[in-house]
């Protein structure tokens, strides 16, 4: 279990207040100047040092990502942080957290990533449902511009930088970092094609960097104590903390800060109260946010909560968002629910996952009644590995995922659904 | 992406103008992005038309949103109906919007909905007096299922009798607290942290966030 001593997010649940002087006691914004010295390499080779992977759930190396921005500007152009907080990813709520109780965190900590890859101006994009927490956010921008932490020679680093606040509408597509560069510069949501990555041409065609809002977060402490320190917590090629969402059919859900490589039934067990009716009564649980496919319960018994031992079994870490579901679940119906959100969610931009999405939905909805032949169940598999992997962004992938897992785990089901509804209609017509 | 309210049947108002408070806000706003950049504002902006006209979006707000970032009609049309916030049709005074994904669904947000359909008399999709209801697609507080949004507020740890409390309070006039609705801090285990339990301090801030400021931000 993490060591208080070693824990980043000390005001996750909104003991202390989210204003410039409680966040001051707690530690942030000290002496940044001292941090901000450091320099773009050192900031940029400690952050590679931690092992941070991006917190939003692709979980790439977040040092070796900010060493793709240009060393410098030949042609003039500015670069760009911008922190997606455009948390909406079903089952998932740790950055709601950190915007509306510990805003001065990221906003250090966008600082600091804004001097480790050359940008002098950060856009956070938050979501627009999260409207109090984007008004928390704003205070604390305020505050920070008027003690002097951001805008010209921020917290006397020498750096000039800016933070603004951009609030979305309501678009799940808008968390993937193209499409959501695209709503800030006031269009439709709708993935870009890459190349060219946004480290070459993002916001306003200006080298961009995207990062998660956790991401950001934890930069200040990973340059206060050190890349040693953050990489000596969780597993090799694992490393940190991770703020874990622990949602569904669980005596106590929550939000809590861990180690990564917890193993699963400990986090659930030690800080969610367990499993509702007791362990053996689990089906199964979704670990990292709805885009990844569901674990039953024999190896959600042994799992480890990070990147590589999830994607070991054939699911993944994603956001974390770990989503339990016991024996009382209509698992067809978990599903269904999550395939229509993907197709009220697809942006329309390509067919595979405009069409597919809706096929898929129907398909199952259908299905979950037992209104199938058990080769349709082959059909639905074959309609998810058109979509994976045909489309501009990952949300086709995402949409697919789910319903895989439903198959590969829970394929008896479907065929006693399908088999069950054969008989009662067969019993009904004689 | 399509939002529950269309253009359809609306009685469309024949003219649009920012208010004196709101103009200057929208110029705040359009100063945040670089100059060249001002499309950038137009969500900001409709948010703003919006909240001016009652919660709504008339079609001669986004034509004025259109003149003042110079941008074609069309293009504003596009973002107004590909993000759904954007109501285009008025709505009551009340927007219930229920949480229908996965994690609400396995805590019980179909109760939710009965609730609201017997204290309002609006089933989902459907207006009756000061309330519009709607489900919608997650709303990312899942470790507080079931939640509902209200407006600008959220309303969480639900059930059919505290949605019922919670309803007949809006009807009676009142602002109910926000967040979860058993009392609980935030996101932590209904029973207290399980962590830092060493230096577990008194609270120090209201167990209750702020409402937003009327969207300076």
């Amino acid at each position: 279990m993490l060591r208080d001593e070693d824990r980043i997010f000390t005001n996750l649940y909104g003991w202390y207040g989210a204003d410039l002087d409680a966040a001051r006691q707690r530690g942030i914004w000290d002496n940044t100047k001292a941090l901000a010295a450091l320099g773009r390499e050192r900031i940029v080779e400690e952050v590679k040092t931690s092992g941070l992977r991006g917190r939003g759930g692709a979980g790439f190396p977040t040092g070796l990502k900010w060493s793709f921005m240009p060393k410098e500007s030949k042609d003039g152009r500015p670069s760009y942080l911008v922190i997606n907080a455009d948390e909406s990813e079903p089952g998932t709520c740790k950055d709601r957290d950190i915007l509306r109780y510990d805003p001065h965190r990221l906003l250090e900590g966008a600082l600091l990533a804004g001097i480790g890859m050359g940008a002098n101006a950060c856009y956070i994009y938050i979501r627009g449902e999260f409207y109090n927490e984007g008004s928390a956010v704003q205070r604390a921008i305020d505050e920070a511009y008027g003690a002097g932490l951001l805008g010209k020679n921020a917290a006397d680093s020498g750096w000039d930088y800016d933070v603004y606040l951009h609030r979305g509408a309501g678009a799940y597509i808008c968390g993937e970092e193209t499409a959501l560069l695209e709503s800030i510069e006031g269009k439709k949501g709708q993935p870009r094609n890459k190349p060219p990555f946004p480290a070459m041409a993002g916001l306003y065609g200006c080298p961009t960097t995207v990062n998660n809002v956790e991401t950001i977060a934890v930069v200040p402490e990973i340059l206060r104590r050190g890349g040693d320190w953050f990489a000596g917590l969780g597993r090799p090629k694992n490393a940190g903390t991770k703020l874990f969402c622990i949602s569904g059919h669980v005596v106590q859900p929550c939000n809590v800060e861990e180690e990564l490589g917890i193993p699963l039934k400990e986090l659930i067990d030690r800080h969610a109260g367990g499993v509702r009716g007791g362990w053996d009564n689990l089906l199964g649980v979704i670990p990292g946010g709805s885009s990844v496919p569901v674990l039953p319960k024999d190896i959600c018994d042994t799992v480890l909560m990070d990147f590589d031992s999830l994607r070991d079994v054939k699911s993944g870490l994603g956001t974390a968002g770990v989503i339990v579901m016991d024996r009382s679940t209509d698992i067809v119906e978990a599903i269904v629910r999550l395939s229509h959100f993907y197709m009220h969610e697809s942006c329309g931009q390509c067919t595979p996952c405009r069409e597919g999405t809706g096929w898929m939905w129907r398909l199952l909805k259908r299905m979950g009644r037992g209104q199938a032949s058990v080769e349709e169940i082959d059909t639905l598999y074959e309609v998810t590995k058109e979509i994976e992997g045909h489309t501009i962004c990952a949300l086709g992938d995402a949409a697919a995922w789910p319903v895989q897992g439903l198959i590969r785990h829970f394929r008896p089901e479907l065929e006693r659904r399908i088999k069950e509804y054969r008989r009662s209609a067969q019993a009904r017509a004689a | 992406m399509t939002s529950a309210a269309t253009t359809e049947g609306a009685a469309q108002p024949e003219t649009f103008a920012f208010t004196a408070e709101n103009l200057e806000r929208a110029k705040t706003i359009i100063a945040r992005y670089p100059q060249g950049r001002q499309q950038s504002a137009v969500m900001p902006l409709l948010d703003l038309a919006q909240r001016q006209s009652g919660n709504w979006l008339p079609r001669a707000a986004m034509d004025h949103v259109a003149e003042m970032l110079e941008m074609p009609r069309i293009r504003v049309y596009e973002v107004a109906s590909f993000y759904t916030m954007y109501n285009k049709a008025p709505v009551a005074k009340y927007l219930v919007q229920i949480c229908r994904t996965t994690p609400c669904w396995l805590c019980g947000c179909n109760d939710l909905a009965r609730a609201v359909k017997d204290v309002t008399g609006a089933g989902v999709g459907e207006t009756v007096g000061d309330f519009t209801v709607m489900e919608v697609e997650c709303l990312g507080a899942c470790v507080n299922a079931p939640m509902v949004q209200i407006n600008d507020d959220y309303y969480e740890d639900l059930d059919y009798d505290r949605m019922v409390t919670l309803l007949e309070a809006l009807k009676r006039g009142e602002m109910p607290a926000i967040g979860s609705q058993t009392g609980r801090r935030g996101s932590e285990a209904a029973s207290g942290p399980t962590t830092m339990l060493k230096q577990r301090p008194k609270p120090a801030a209201p167990a209750v966030a702020g409402r937003g400021d009327g969207d300076k931000g």
